[in-house]
């Protein structure tokens, strides 16, 4: 089931990318001097590879988690000794003209590696120090690639705090960090004194009803709440700060524009404004495959790689692209209710985190070319242009299928 | 299962509200938008050449030619010897300067107009020097081009197209050329053809990287038709001739067809100031006239009192009610009394006193009492008043006057044939024949377009029908079909009643106003006019030199030529109007004239110290004296 899925979506992902690349001149399919060849030539390598990963015994996955783990941070490393930069950010290896980007395969052992942590039968994440075991595997490759500097691969590694968050973890890291999102986003669209007023507002508010409540509640809590007031406090300035002294011009300006802080003069928005141009005028049924004049004309940058979505919006209109991501939501379940089925703790907890990540791909993709969601630089699972990342979602589902094949005869 | 629903919640709500997404961009945003309207789509257009026009004869009258304008991409541009190229282009360096800022602030990486509409030798010139001269190149255009200076009314002049226009139509796009007076109007459709249209894919560089779906949506372009017009160029140049120095209208018309032979309006204009690198000026320069209004057409937008001519058509509809006879006379003692006040008297200079006077005489001689009498005859005919002068009405419209004729040209004026509502709505107290009796000598209310009369006059010569008068004989050689222009038109008034009015009218150049306009050999036929006019001057009315009018058809039997001619305070009509018409007349039909010292006299005669003099304020208004006002 999730191969068949898995060989819809990565035949669907290439017929547009054929759409998104191809030019009226050259009509080989196999033409290695063009992307949709060399897609297909990522495609058909992808054949062994997934050979490959079944022929290992899903034992030999959860031994050698850590190796794998281990092996990928190397060389996430070996990136700054030895990486080619290639628009600002030192992502790659270069083999013989042949790009490999290993943060896409850090994701799969990053996944691995979590599941085997957590599968260990004396782990309990209720732990102070098992939840920083666990922070500390996720974070360490997120922070090597936001080095590269490559954030939107980074922003990746929060999607595994839905695994923790499924093995025990309390939703409050989860609120906590939604919350810091919605305050930041709310800071830079309303200005950091109006949203310390009323943040410091809501909190008196909560510790007034809590007094209310219990004569006690503030007696016990007292310093907890200074350190609540003090950390919002800082957190809001801190927003200022961080936006206008860490954060790129070009990131501030995505923001700015999606927030509608600025008039978009100078085309920052051009992205996302053609994505969304192009995807209106697919109507309904779409302009047919090929078809997609806005899409033959190169109108939409990146359209093979990140903004592949907006080749389906085109030519496939409302009724193909509503069906791409109702594969997607299809497949997502699919891992989700094998994972719950699995008996072994290691093939459940790996599978939930392959569904995060996908997920994560899919939300922060998509919600970019419709215009919902900041640009933010991460492909598509299984469809956009790159033999890198179609290997690296390969693996990270085809590990997932091994050990679900193997489940039966499992413990 | 319950821990894994957090996710599992979040999947299907993003999945909803991505799919709302799409659905909102998607349909509600995009599902009818044209995709040709795209902007991956460029659409080129191909323009066949604009049709030529010809005269009745087969002379040539409108060509076009090439025309080069320079075109500038200011992102290009690179000058070396800035001195050398505005030299080449005959413009001063200031001029240089701004224009290429002009162009700037337009697009930088657009091409826009340079100079334009270079002259040929300025071409040539540039041509060889170009190359040095980067960002800049030359652009072929096609502009009309007029190998006889003459009947500009006629055939109009093309235009760009402005926003407006482009905007309400769905063929044209701004700055295309659009036929925009004249034939070149309202034959627009079968002169410019029909533009072929490439769709072309384009990609975000604005780059053209092939054909849009293979040409689907591609259409030949359709070349411009040829017209050939039924005027004759040579009369209407000798017309032109013939109106110099002098303002109003000659209108010609083929009787037995409805061909309009000659359309003059003085003054006019050379055709070839609309065209080239001066049009701007030109254009300003004629429509800013308001004193000579050169672009405004006499022959067909100038109303005028018809006068005496129009004293024949009374006298066939006396005949045709059967309220006269050809024997029935009126005495003249020097006017008509149309009532007892002392001033309800109409002077009459027939010259007859005393002895009767049939309709024959009272056409040649032109006698205000005879008319008068048979006016209120005809009024007069049935009880209620309205019933009578809606009939008169009706009878003076078969003739065509009083509406617009339909002709093929643009532009045009109603004239005006009161009927009985016009005087009931305006007058307070009764009327009757009486006090409209200046309609009996073609005054008073009544105003027609030389046009108007010239077709008139074409339904006397063929005794009571009409054909529409047009302009076009024939569009790619092909003769016109349309059924307005092919079915004759019937006056109410019978043939029977023609002849004594055709003959009234030979004697006219015989024994009558017209004798001194004799040509040997042609019987011509025709009634001259003298019309008071009037003008308003600070408020006061001011009677200005009478307009000097006639209407005639040549030769007597089997007409050839129906025309009439105005010539604004031009005094009696058989001073100016008669022999202009006679010169006309021989012209057309024996090809020259013999008649050189009345030609001569013509071509020189000018009227504009008269029209001078009109724009001064005459001394009797500014001492307050009493005008002389409106002698019946």
């Amino acid at each position: 089931m999730l191969i068949l899925l898995y060989f819809v979506l990565v035949g669907f992902g290439w017929m547009n990318i054929y759409a998104a690349s191809s030019t009226d001149t050259s009509q080989e399919i196999f033409d290695m001097s063009t992307k949709y060849g060399k897609q297909l030539l990522w495609i058909s390598l992808s054949i062994p590879l997934i050979i490959f990963i079944l022929f290992f015994n899903s034992k030999f996955y959860e031994r050698f988690a850590s190796l794998l783990y281990l092996i990928s941070i190397t060389s996430l490393i070996g990136l700054f000794l030895f990486g080619k930069n290639i628009n600002g950010a030192t992502s790659w290896y270069n083999f013989g003209g042949i790009g490999i980007q290993p943060s896409e395969f850090a994701k799969a052992f990053t996944a691995l590696a979590v599941a085997k942590l957590m599968s260990d039968r004396q782990y309990n994440l209720k732990l102070m120090k098992n939840q920083i075991k666990a922070f500390i595997i996720i974070f360490t490759p997120a922070f090597f690639i936001t080095l590269q500097p490559d954030p939107g691969s980074a922003l990746i590694y929060l999607s595994f705090f839905f695994v923790l968050n499924r093995e025990g973890l309390t939703l409050s890291y989860i609120i906590l960090g939604f919350l810091a999102i919605l305050l930041f986003l709310l800071t830079l669209f309303f200005g950091s004194k109006i949203i310390l007023l009323v943040s410091f507002g809501l909190i008196t508010i909560f510790i007034l009803y809590g007094i209310y409540k219990n004569k006690q509640f503030l007696r016990f809590n007292g310093l907890r709440f200074l350190f609540i007031y003090g950390a919002v406090g800082l957190f809001i300035l801190g927003v200022g700060f961080a936006y206008n002294n860490i954060f790129e011009q070009r990131h501030r300006d995505r923001f700015d524009v999606l927030l509608g802080r600025k008039v978009d003069t100078k085309n920052i928005g051009y992205n996302s404004y053609q994505s969304e141009l192009t995807i209106s005028s697919g109507g309904f049924l779409g302009k047919g495959y090929l078809q997609g004049d806005r899409t033959q004309g190169d109108f939409v940058p990146e359209q093979h790689t990140d903004y592949i979505f907006s080749t389906v919006g085109e030519e496939w209109g409302f009724l193909g692209s509503s069906v791409v991501i109702i594969l997607f939501i299809f497949l997502l379940y699919r891992i989700i209710y094998l994972a719950e089925k699995h008996t072994n703790k290691f093939g459940r907890i790996y599978g939930y985190g392959i569904a995060s990540i996908l997920f994560f791909h899919v939300i922060v993709n998509i919600g970019m070319v419709i215009g919902l969601l900041p640009t933010v630089g991460i492909p598509l699972p299984f469809f956009s242009y790159g033999g890198s990342g179609l290997w690296g979602f390969t693996l990270l589902l085809f590990i997932f299928i091994r050990l679900d094949a193997h489940k039966k005869y499992d413990w | 299962m319950k821990r894994s629903f957090l996710l599992l919640f979040l999947i299907t709500i993003i999945g909803f509200i991505y799919i709302g997404r799409l659905f909102q961009l998607q349909i509600l945003r995009g599902g009818n938008s044209n995709p040709i309207q795209s902007a991956a789509v460029k659409i080129e257009y191909d323009y066949p050449e604009r049709g030529y026009i010809y005269d009745r004869n087969g002379k040539l009258l409108v060509a076009n030619q090439l025309s080069y304008d320079v075109m500038i991409i200011p992102k290009e541009v690179k000058v070396i010897d800035t001195l050398q190229f505005c030299s080449l282009l005959k413009i001063t360096k200031e001029d240089f300067i701004h224009k290429v800022k002009k162009a700037e602030n337009y697009a930088r990486w657009l091409p826009s107009v340079f100079v334009k509409q270079l002259a040929k030798d300025d071409f040539a010139f540039l041509q060889e020097k170009l190359h040095k001269f980067k960002g800049f190149y030359i652009q072929k255009r096609i502009i009309r081009n007029y190998p006889i200076k003459s009947a500009a009314n006629v055939l109009g002049y093309i235009s760009e197209v402005n926003e407006r226009v482009a905007k309400n139509s769905d063929y044209y796009e701004q700055g295309e050329l659009i036929g925009w007076w004249g034939v070149e109007k309202q034959y627009e459709k079968e002169l410019r053809g029909i533009k072929g249209k490439k769709h072309l894919k384009r990609n975000n560089l604005n780059k053209i990287t092939g054909r849009y779906k293979k040409g689907k949506y591609d259409t030949l372009a359709v070349a411009g038709k040829d017209l050939t017009l039924t005027i004759d160029v040579n009369l209407q140049e000798y017309g032109e001739k013939l109106m110099t120095g002098k303002r109003g209208g000659i209108v010609a018309i083929e009787p037995s067809t409805g061909e309009i032979l000659a359309l003059i309006t003085a003054p006019s204009y050379d055709p070839n100031m609309m065209v080239g690198r001066d049009r701007s000026v030109n254009s300003t320069r004629l429509f800013g006239d308001t004193i000579n209004n050169p672009t405004y057409d006499r022959g067909l937008q100038g109303v005028y009192s018809p006068g005496s001519p129009f004293k024949i058509i009374n006298g066939l509809i006396g005949l045709q009610e059967e309220v006269i006879d050809e024997n029935f006379s009126v005495k003249c003692y020097h006017g008509y009394r149309y009532g007892h006040r002392k001033n309800e008297f109409m002077g009459c200079h027939c010259g007859i006193v005393g002895r009767p006077i049939r309709i024959k005489k009272a056409i040649s001689k032109s006698c205000n009492s005879y008319f008068a009498t048979i006016y209120r005859k005809i009024i007069d005919k049935y009880e209620d008043t309205e019933v009578g002068f809606d009939i008169w009405s009706n009878h003076v419209k078969s003739f065509g006057l009083g509406n617009f004729l339909g002709y093929d040209l643009p532009v045009g004026q109603k004239g005006l044939i009161p009927d009985a509502k016009y005087y009931s709505d305006r007058n307070k107290y009764s009327w009757g024949a009486t006090t409209t009796i200046s309609n009996a000598i073609g005054q008073g209310e009544i105003q027609t377009t030389p046009i108007q009369l010239a077709n008139a006059t074409a339904a006397i010569a063929n005794k009571g029908f009409y054909y529409t008068p047009h302009i076009v004989k024939s569009i790619n050689k092909k003769g016109i079909l349309d059924t307005a222009y092919t079915i004759p038109k019937k006056t109410s008034v019978d043939a029977k009643y023609f002849p004594i009015a055709i003959e009234a009218m030979s004697d006219v150049f015989k024994t009558g106003t017209g004798k001194w306009s004799q040509v040997k050999g042609i019987d011509i036929c025709g009634k001259t006019g003298t019309v008071e006019n009037f003008t308003k001057i600070n408020g006061q009315k001011v009677k200005l030199q009478d307009h000097s009018i006639l209407i005639a058809f040549a030769p007597k039997d089997n007409p050839k030529i129906a025309l009439a001619v105005f010539v604004e305070n031009g005094g009696y009509g058989a001073t100016i109007a008669a022999p202009i018409t006679s010169l006309m007349i021989e012209k057309y039909l024996n090809g020259t004239t013999e008649r050189k010292h009345i030609e001569e006299r013509m071509l020189n005669l000018s009227l504009q110290e008269i029209y001078n003099k009109q724009l001064q304020i005459p001394d009797s208004l500014e001492t307050g004296k009493e005008q002389h006002i409106l002698k019946p």
